[in-house]
Order: structure tokens, then sequence, then C-alpha cells
């Protein structure tokens, strides 16, 4: 029974999830992803002295923008830019750039 | 449970539908039908990102670009040639990463647009059909609206530098000859105009090679707007610290008459060495021809959903040439945001699905003060679906506390990123 159970939470969870995404764009991340593009590269590639974002863990991504957010991690320009996306958007966008292969 | 057990073999049919979307998506890169052809006008920031994101993100997708010039040439940096500090090599990029993503690229001159019968006219009397239409014309000259400046420009005794390519070249050729002691000044346009803080920039940089090789010299700056357009501040303070006693800056000093080499403004006349006139500007000439220019018949109007041209639906519009949103730049930077919000909309309207609806753009201007330091302004926008546009989100954006080195090193390294990501280098 515990077992079937389990199984059932983790049904119920993924038709909540479908359901969610629904509701939002299908290429939500990869678009809001892209808005980074300018300076992170191409899906996170990042050349010369930017930081690459592509095979980064999301939890990294995530602690450092809220860093950035917060004022704890100083910097030239993302504590600005930072502050223009909801936690979601930046889940979101950390989620898109973990997923992608890292840059060699 | 039997509820629960169909729930499971409906999530486990959508995971096989997803597992075959994704290897189908992927075949289709190269073999799968056409989803629909894509003409794209314009190899700037915004029409080559256009082309490269729809290749990257729609798969099979015919997507020809037509540009008419051989390469690509950038405004941002270019002012670092004008200073001498970069060459022309340094500042130019070639078409071969598109054309090796599949984009077409064909080098020439539209005539004309046929937006009825779907297709593209060029030059050369062929014809591109397209189901769906981008025109990233950039901004062309109003030049008429100075007496005598029309004429000053087509002799090339006067240069506006304002587009990178050979006006860049000239210009800095006419500042090499400036005699020692010599006066270059620039004219500055009322707002809005391509790329904000780009005049400010020009007149650092050039007090910046002059007050090494010509310390004699002077840079007049006059100016049409009330004040500095853009980092003020930052700009004053450049001004006043770097180039004390060599830059003079005037502001609402607009531009009324070229006459026999003589700059007329309202109360006085200036003569100089070097005449650098900024021209006031309006969409590109493409986009006037095909009846775009909605918005005080300068601009063109965009659905910012789509980048849809508000007169004419099915053809989209990107880059300098749009009636911006509140508070939006007309910069290459905003141009390559406006590419993939054009990009992924047209894929989705290709496909018959809905398209995003909570898009959002950033931006990043970095200016050069010296060869050495830079600063920044940037700002994120999202869209307001009650209001349809793009708005500034409070408390985000921001210039930088003062121009520093790290910042020109961040600035050459956004150059090499956005022109890999717009032209798939």
């Amino acid at each position: 029974m515990p077992t079937v159970l389990r199984r059932c939470a983790a049904i119920i969870g993924l038709v909540g999830m479908a359901g969610l995404a629904q509701a939002q764009d299908a290429h939500l991340a990869r678009n809001l992803a892209a808005t980074c593009a300018n300076c992170h590269g191409t899906n996170g590639h990042a050349r010369g002295d930017m930081k690459p974002l592509a095979g980064v863990a999301a939890d990294k991504i995530i602690a450092m923008l809220a860093d950035y957010k917060s004022g704890n991690q100083p910097a030239t320009i993302m504590h600005q830019i930072s502050k223009g996306y909801t936690d979601e958007q930046i889940k979101l966008v950390a989620a898109f750039f973990a997923a992608q292969p890292a840059s060699k | 449970m039997k509820t629960l057990n169909l729930g499971r073999r409906h999530l486990l049919g959508a995971g096989a539908a997803l597992a075959a979307t994704t290897l189908a998506g992927c075949a289709g890169m190269s073999t799968g039908p056409s989803i629909g052809r894509v003409v794209v006008v314009g190899g700037g920031y915004g029409g080559a990102t256009t082309a490269r994101y729809l290749k990257l993100w729609g798969g099979n997708v015919d997507v020809t670009l037509v540009e008419r010039n051989a390469q690509f040439i950038s405004c941002p940096i270019s002012n670092l040639v004008l200073g001498g500090y970069k060459q022309m090599s340094d500042i130019t990029r070639g078409y071969d990463g598109l054309k090796a993503v599949g984009v077409k690229v064909v080098q020439g001159e539209v005539s004309a647009i046929d937006a009825a019968g779907k297709k593209v006219r060029l030059a050369g009397g062929s014809e591109l059909p397209y189901d769906r239409l981008v025109l990233a014309p950039g901004i062309d000259f109003m030049a008429d609206e100075v007496g005598g400046l029309a004429p000053a420009l087509n002799s090339g005794r006067v240069l506006h530098a304002w587009k990178a390519g050979p006006q860049t070249v000239a210009l800095r050729q006419q500042i090499e000859a400036m005699p020692d002691g010599g006066v270059f000044a620039m004219f500055i346009p009322k707002a809005p105009y391509r790329c904000p803080p780009g005049p400010y920039e020009r007149a650092c940089v050039v007090a910046s090679y002059l007050k090494t090789a010509k310390p004699k010299s002077k840079v007049l700056v006059l100016d049409g707007n009330p004040e500095i357009t853009s980092k003020k501040g930052l700009f004053e303070k450049a001004f006043k610290d770097r180039y004390s006693g060599m830059l003079e800056y005037r502001p609402n000093a607009e531009l009324k008459e070229l006459a026999g080499g003589v700059a007329k403004l309202e109360f006085e006349d200036v003569k100089a060495d070097v005449l650098n006139v900024i021209p006031p500007q309006r969409a590109g000439d493409l986009a006037r021809s095909a009846g775009l220019l909605n918005m005080n018949n300068r601009w063109v109007g965009v659905n910012w959903l789509t980048m849809e041209s508000t007169a004419a639906p099915g053809v989209h519009v990107i880059g300098d040439a749009t009636f911006p949103a509140p508070l939006m730049p007309k910069s290459g930077h905003m141009a390559n945001q406006h590419a993939k919000v054009a990009a992924a909309a047209i894929i989705q309207l290709l496909k018959g699905e809905a398209v995003n609806a909570t898009p959002v753009v950033m931006n990043t201007c970095y200016s050069f003060v010296t060869n050495r330091e830079a600063m920044h302004v940037a700002s994120v926008h999202q869209y307001d679906a009650a209001d349809k546009t793009f708005k500034t989100v409070p408390g985000s954006g921001g210039v930088s506390a003062a121009a520093n080195q790290i910042e020109a090193r961040y600035a050459l390294s956004w150059a090499e990123n956005i022109w890999a990501d717009s032209l798939a280098l």
C-alpha cells in the first residue's frame, strides 16, 4: 500500500505540474534564458570575461541571483538586472541553463 | 483508483508523445517538412538574430536573410575606431555562421514589398515568396530637416558615421588629418535617435585621442536636446574630470543650417575643422516605402507580443525602426531582444499555436569614456498585458557608480558575445 500511495502521490504531482505548464508558454524558460544570451552567450555558452551559465547547477544560479538581488554579492551590473526578474522567472532560467551541456 | 490509473495511462501516453515530438523535432532540423518560409530583410543586430533564432528554435523553417552589405559592421564599439583604439576589422564579422546553421543569405537590395501577394522583390528582379516577413531596416536620416545638410552629406564633406562602415573610416581620417589646435564639432539631434549614449561616448573617445595626439585641439558638443539624454551624471563627470578645457558641451544647440562649411545655430555660427553631424532619424526607408510609418509619420508601431506591425499584420518589424515602449532605447542589444520575441512568435504562428503572453526583454549599453574605462546603463522590460506594452520593472536597472576599467573589459566581452549570439559565430 505505501508503494501504491507514493505512486499515486507522484502521479497527482505530475498532473498538477502538467496543469501549471498549460497556463504558461511551453518555451517560457528558453525565451527568458535567451534574454541573458547577449552577455552570457547563446544557451549560456559565454566567451571572454563573461560567466558561462551552461551546465551550472540550478541551485547555484538561483543562489547567485538571490545574492545579487539582496546586495549580499557586490556586482558591476547584475544587482540591477537581477531585480528585473521575478523569483519564478529566475527558477525557470536556472533550470534551463542547468540542463544545457557545460561549456568546453 | 480507476481514475488515477487512467490518468497514469494518459500521462505515459503524453510522455511517449513528448518523446516522439522531441525526436521528430531533432529529425526535422534537416529532413522533415518545412513549417513555413520566412524572409528577413536587414542583417544588422535585429535581422541577423531573428534569422539565427528561427533556425535555432524552429527547426525546419525556411529562412532567407536579405542584406545589402557583404559583411556585418557593428555600430557599438565603432567609436573606438574613431579614437584609433580599434580597427575596422575588430568590428566586422561575416555571415558564414548564419549560412552554416541553414540560413540562406542573399546579398541584395529589396526594391518592393508585396504584402498582399506575400512576396519580396529584389533589385535584380527576382522574387522571394514568404509566409511571414521580418523587416529590420534600422534607421534612415531626415536630412531635409536641416537646410544644406543633404548636399553636405552627399558630397562627403560632412560625415555622420551613425551607420558603421565607410563613414566610420572617413571620419577617422578627418580626425587624423585635423591640425593640433583644430576644432572637432559634433551635432546631436533631438531624441529619439539610435543609441542614446552614443554621441556622448563619441565626444569622450575623440577627446581622449586628441588629448594625447593633438592636445591643443577642442571638442565642441552641440546638443539639440535640453540636456544629456543618457547616463547624464556620468558623462558630465567625464567631461569635467577628464576633458576640462578641451571639451565644451552646449545643450539646446540645435543645428538649423549648413552653409559654406559653416554650421548655423539659432543665435550663432560655428566653424570647425571637422563637422560631424548626426542627423535627425526615422525608421529605415524600407519601412517607409512599405507604408508602415504609422507613428508620427516616423516610426513603426508594433504588437509587442509578436513584433508585427500594427499597420500590416503578418509583417514583423524589429529594432530601431519601431516606435519604442516607454524607456526602451534604440540599441543593437534591444534589437537582438526584439528579434527573439519575433522568432519565438513566428514559429508559434506558423504552427498555429498561441504566442507567449509574458515576454521579457532587457538592455545593456556600455559607453567608453577613455580607451580603458567604460560605464553602463541597464534596464529590464516586462510585458504588461493591461497596457499591451513593455514596462521597466520598478527598482531594477540603473547605471554604473562610476566609469571603470573592469566594465571596459566587459564592454568588449559583451560585443564578442552578442556578435556570436546574433550571427551564430
